[in-house]
């Protein structure tokens, strides 16, 4: 049983997210462990939603990844705040606007691989250059807050658990299920395990592929709503820092980056993980360059760690 | 063989469409001091892209070498200008750090793509210890090296030609270039032919490192004084240098000659885009346009050439 | 006796706890053709790593010209010592030339000219084997159709720069040859043991192995369990000495006539002739290798001008590159062609998918003591077994086959051909693509392929050798 355990790539990052809180309330003495420990999921949600996205898309086979997922995060804020302008009324359609939007990105960014036959790291980069120049000529300079509504879904919590997470954590739920037990998620790990093969086993890979890209544009669309509302208004940069932690956490979480095999809860583990991490390192006074060094050397630490992918 | 000399060629006829575009736009630029201008930092991303090869040659992508060029302008302007044996160490401590690199993501059989993910805030981080803001000095002989005036060719352009041949000599004429290439293209082989694969990716890998430095010293020699942030873009600009250039992610299919080319559409294209006068909100949407526009073509190339 | 090339004494070797070498003694004498059969899962391809040096014995010596070699064995060690090998799936790097290959199996090979000195050693040894071969040296691996590669590869195995040629070892060499090519290869290999080179020959077709070998060595279950010279053997000793009966199969009378017509198809790449599949038969594909077979059914799966009255399923026959999902569970692999069948509101039900799996396990008894076991845990022999049972599982009425059976032992397949021809008594079309003519006789009609065209169409009392390679290599066909 406990070996059993030990195999699941997902415990490791559980455990480093454990030990690196636990090492924080330590610093400080037990003070703000329960603060600290709800600020991260909120955090962590945003990264698990874009997270869960390119899982999706690592899972699809080697050389499969979303670069666009900032770009579109940012246009799907813009989109929002913009369409909504700061009334209560026209949240839906905002809502819909900016989903929509992050959509067409997904069928842009797999028409390029698909009829261009462009490789998707350099599709899915070359596509966020034109969605982010949109976002930017979109909602150039203005700041606008979200609806009401909206900045208190995203910040809402119950006994100290962020309504988010929980909504996410059904999301995730349904993920893995979509996973083992539906056409479409069978069809992703046959997929990313021999493409030729799925098709020859008459699995729908074109469509499989498709899917795949829009579902991960979608789910940045969701990301880019309510992070709006979260901070109170889109900004240009926002998506930024999602690109390394889509990636990061997806591979820590114990998905395998040679495509096949896919891991949810990992995703969990690795997002509040990389949140705690730099809590930690912000209680311990650490200079910016210590701060970034040891990120670093913590992601290489846990890769290395939860081990390589089995020789195929 | 038609087709395939044609996608060969491909990056060469990319490279010179976008200098007939330049030189339509902005005539002035036809000049030798224009090219010069124009192309002066095609030769760091040059370097960087061909440092990327390696790294792609045995199907690992290296998402560090910005960062990592950056790190290099750093060591360059405060350690090589104070004291140039212990900025020479450092260097090659760093190149020596690639190779192991190299070597733990081949023993422990890791991707590659986290791991230098990983390595790029570690080479972000020292660079931000060693210089907090952008400053130091370059060194007298980078910037004289960077700024030498070279009769009828632009430096630049000569500087590119003579990486290029050189890593095409290493790489694709040589007979260790054959099991470099062969390791990325079938690494099984190579083993059961009593080749080690961890001798060969080290080796690739301090390869891809010592061109970084080469990179990071050339652009150093360029703005003067260092700055842990200079090269951010080099990841993607090398990233899609290797691409252009004609090489493949994976299967050990690059191109030195291509590479370089490929890097100096790059850098020739940002300047194309002022003379455009384009709006600045739609600068990095133009690049990503030709980008695209470039493997639309090498599509049509290669989708021809499958249906013959 | 002439002098030994290679020995080996009591060599084991185990995975885990399947012993796969339970005490291996062999020795191969210099200028010997060493025929070397057995079962899939009987040893031969591990035996075949440890001389290769890819694989280190559990335990064991080896000796190499009577000297025990006391250092490491390694790949490397065997290069240096002259032992070469062709292995099944091909150790070829498709982005190099063929010359840029040699390289890497000659280390002698550097320095200005190398690549001068590689051509003309490669050039010549394809020459001396293979006539006629139309390879370059400066052709990119990727290039050349499947047979030209393992020609590279099989003439690069003989060539020599220093030292001398040992050993060498051709695992299944002529899986993907035509007759012609094969028949070239196997004379070659005479006359290179008549140098005074050892060969080890390893085939599942065993009238290659009788013709061509001296001495014969059966594997089972770890162990060599025959060793005599060649001419002490018949076909039906040897497969008896592997340890499975050879049985006689009673084809039905063709009967197909008035049967719905399930597939009607002309090949794209030739000729005006069209094949056509009636309910409840089986048609074969034959002809030389690579003469457009495969691309025939691959045209009829995507439905480029082929009809058809029903579902497609396809069992391919390069199992790693075309069948199985090496980290899924047998049971998945068996499934993943039913999958929309097996949903329930939307959601597969994991117990019908999980009584399926069980179900085809029995039927085509695949060997495993539970289908939740990974699928790189069976022989290649019952990989394929799965890939059937994932075919015939699924509500397809049309089962492509694409020569499903290479590589699989005897045994396996005469399982595998009596579900076949239950399966089409009971109304299923086979579309069976065949490197070996003896499978014809499953059929009950050909088609025979050359240059991507159909040359002829034999019915049921025309399935012969004779017949089918007339249809091959003749000028004009009806």
């Amino acid at each position: 049983m406990r070996a059993k355990l030990l195999r699941q790539p997902w415990v490791y990052s559980f455990g480093a997210a454990l030990a690196v809180w636990l090492a924080t309330i330590a610093y400080t003495h037990g003070q703000g462990a329960g603060a600290i420990l709800t600020a991260a999921l909120s955090f962590a949600t945003f990264t698990i939603i874009v997270g869960l996205g390119q899982m999706m898309v690592i899972t699809t086979g080697p050389g499969n990844v979303d670069l666009s997922i900032p770009a579109t995060i940012t246009l799907s804020g813009a989109v929002a705040m913009k369409v909504m302008d700061e009334d209560t009324g026209r949240m839906a359609i905002g809502i819909v606007a900016a989903l929509g939007a992050a959509t067409l990105v997904g069928i842009f960014n797999y028409g390029l691989i698909r009829i261009l036959r462009i490789p998707p790291i350099i599709a899915t980069l070359s596509s966020s250059f034109l969605v982010l120049s949109a976002a930017i000529s979109y909602g150039r300079g203005i700041r606008i807050k979200p609806p009401e509504p909206l900045a208190q879904f995203a910040e809402a919590q119950v006994l100290g658990i962020p309504i988010m997470a929980i909504a996410v954590l059904a999301l995730s739920v349904a993920m893995a299920v979509v996973l083992s037990r539906t056409v479409y998620g069978r069809s992703v790990l046959a997929v990313g395990q021999n493409s030729r093969a799925a098709w020859l086993a008459g699995l729908n890979v074109g469509r499989t592929r498709f899917l795949t890209y829009v579902l991960s544009a979608f789910l940045a669309g969701v990301c880019g709503i309510l992070l709006s509302g979260f901070s109170r208004g889109a900004a240009l940069n926002m998506g930024e820092e999602f690109l390394l932690a889509s990636i990061a956490t997806v591979v820590i979480g114990g998905t395998s980056v040679a495509g096949g095999r896919a891991n949810v809860p990992g995703i969990w583990g690795a997002a509040l993980f990389m949140y705690l991490l730099v809590t930690m390192l912000n209680t311990f006074g650490a200079s910016a360059g210590i701060r970034l060094i040891l990120t670093g050397l913590m992601i290489i630490g846990v890769i290395v760690a939860a081990g390589g992918e089995e020789q195929r | 063989m038609n087709r395939r000399f044609l996608r060969q060629a491909l990056p060469f006829l990319t490279l010179a469409v976008v200098l007939a575009a330049t030189f339509y736009v902005q005539p002035r630029t036809m000049s030798y001091f224009g090219l010069n201008l124009m192309l002066q930092y095609a030769v760091p991303i040059a370097l960087a892209t061909i440092a990327q090869m390696f790294v792609i040659t045995v199907n690992d992508l290296d998402l560090s070498i910005g960062p990592f060029v950056g790190l290099v302008s750093c060591i360059g302007a405060t350690l090589l200008f104070d004291n140039p044996a212990l900025g020479v160490l450092a260097l090659l401590a760093m190149i020596a750090a690639y190779g192991a690199v190299g070597a733990l993501i081949h023993i422990r059989n890791l991707p590659s793509i986290v791991v230098t993910l990983g390595l790029s805030f570690v080479w972000l981080g020292i660079a931000v210890l060693i210089l907090p803001s952008p400053g130091g000095k370059s060194p007298e002989w980078l910037k004289a090296i960077m700024n030498v005036h070279v009769p009828y060719a632009p430096f630049p352009i000569i500087a590119a030609i003579v990486i290029g041949v050189v890593v095409h000599l290493a790489l694709m004429l040589s007979s260790y270039g054959v099991i470099a290439r062969g390791a990325g293209g079938n690494p099984k082989a190579l083993s059961r032919a009593g080749w080690s694969m961890l001798k060969t990716k080290v080796i690739m890998y301090m390869l891809a490192g010592f061109f970084g430095v080469l990179a990071g010293l050339a652009l150093l020699g360029l703005t003067t004084s260092g700055d842990a942030h200079v090269a951010d873009r080099y990841t993607l600009y090398s990233i899609a240098g290797v691409i252009l250039g004609g090489g493949e992610f994976i299967g050990g299919r690059v191109s030195p000659l291509g590479a370089v080319v490929g890097a100096l559409t790059l850098a020739l294209a940002g300047s194309f885009l002022i003379f455009l006068k384009i709006s600045p909100d739609w600068q990095i949407g133009a690049q990503g346009a030709i980008l695209i526009i470039v493997l639309a073509l090498r599509a049509l190339v290669s989708y021809g050439e499958q249906k013959r | 006796m002439a002098s030994e090339a290679i020995r080996l004494d009591g060599v084991e070797k185990s995975f885990g706890a399947v012993r796969a070498l339970a005490g291996v003694d062999l020795t191969v004498a210099a200028g010997e053709c060493l025929g070397l059969v057995g079962h899939n899962g009987a040893g031969k391809s591990t035996l075949m790593h440890v001389l290769s040096g890819n694989l280190t014995p559990s335990a064991g010596t080896l000796a190499i010209a009577g000297k025990p070699y006391d250092r490491q064995w390694t790949a490397a060690a065997a290069q240096a010592e002259g032992v070469r090998c062709v292995f099944q799936e091909l150790s070829l790097c498709p982005n190099l030339t063929v010359a840029e290959n040699v390289r890497i199996v000659h280390r002698p090979l550097k320095g200005l000219g190398w690549k001068g000195r590689a051509r003309a050693l490669i050039r010549q040894k394809l020459d001396e084997i293979f006539p006629n071969h139309g390879i370059s040296p400066d052709d990119e691996i990727a290039d050349l159709a499947i047979g030209q590669r393992q020609m590279a590869e099989i003439a690069r195995a003989f060539t020599v720069t220093d030292g001398k040629l040992r050993l060498v070892i051709l695992d299944e060499p002529t899986s993907s040859l035509d007759a012609v090519s094969a028949q070239q290869l196997l004379a070659y290999v005479k006359r290179e043991t008549a140098r005074g080179a050892a060969v080890i020959l390893i085939s599942h077709l065993l009238g290659e192995i009788l013709s061509t070998a001296d001495r014969i060595v059966v594997m089972k279950d770890g162990k060599t369990v025959a060793d005599r010279k060649a001419s002490g053997f018949t076909r039906n000793s040897l497969v008896a000495a592997m340890g499975s009966e050879a049985r006689e199969h009673k084809r039905g009378a063709a009967r197909m006539a008035g049967a719905e017509v399930m597939v009607s198809a002309q090949p794209r790449s030739g000729g005006t002739a069209a094949l056509e599949a009636r309910k409840g038969e089986i048609v074969g594909l034959t002809g030389l290798a690579g003469h457009g077979q495969t691309r025939m059914l691959l045209q009829i799966y995507e439905h480029r001008q082929a009809s058809m009255k029903g579902a497609l399923a396809f069992i391919a026959g390069d199992r790693q590159s075309d069948g199985v999902f090496n980290l899924w569970s047998i049971g998945r692999n068996i499934t993943t062609r039913s999958l929309a069948a097996l949903r329930k509101g939307g959601l597969i039900d994991l117990a019908a998918e999980a009584r399926l799996a069980g179900e085809w396990k029995q039927r085509m008894a695949i060997r495993t003591p539970d289908v939740n076991n990974n699928i790189l845990t069976l022989s290649g022999g019952n990989q394929q077994k799965a890939l059937f049972a994932r075919a015939l599982a699924s509500d397809a009425a049309i089962i492509l086959m694409d020569d499903p059976m290479r590589g699989v032992d005897i045994g396996t397949k005469q399982e595998v051909y009596a579900m076949i021809r239950a399966e089409a008594e009971k109304g299923r079309t086979f579309v069976w693509y065949t490197t070996e003519i003896e499978e014809l006789t499953h059929c009950d009609r050909a088609y025979v392929f050359r240059d991507g065209a159909i040359a002829a169409s034999l019915g049921v009392d025309e399935l012969t050798e004779e017949k089918m390679l007339q249809a091959s290599f003749a000028e004009h066909t009806a």
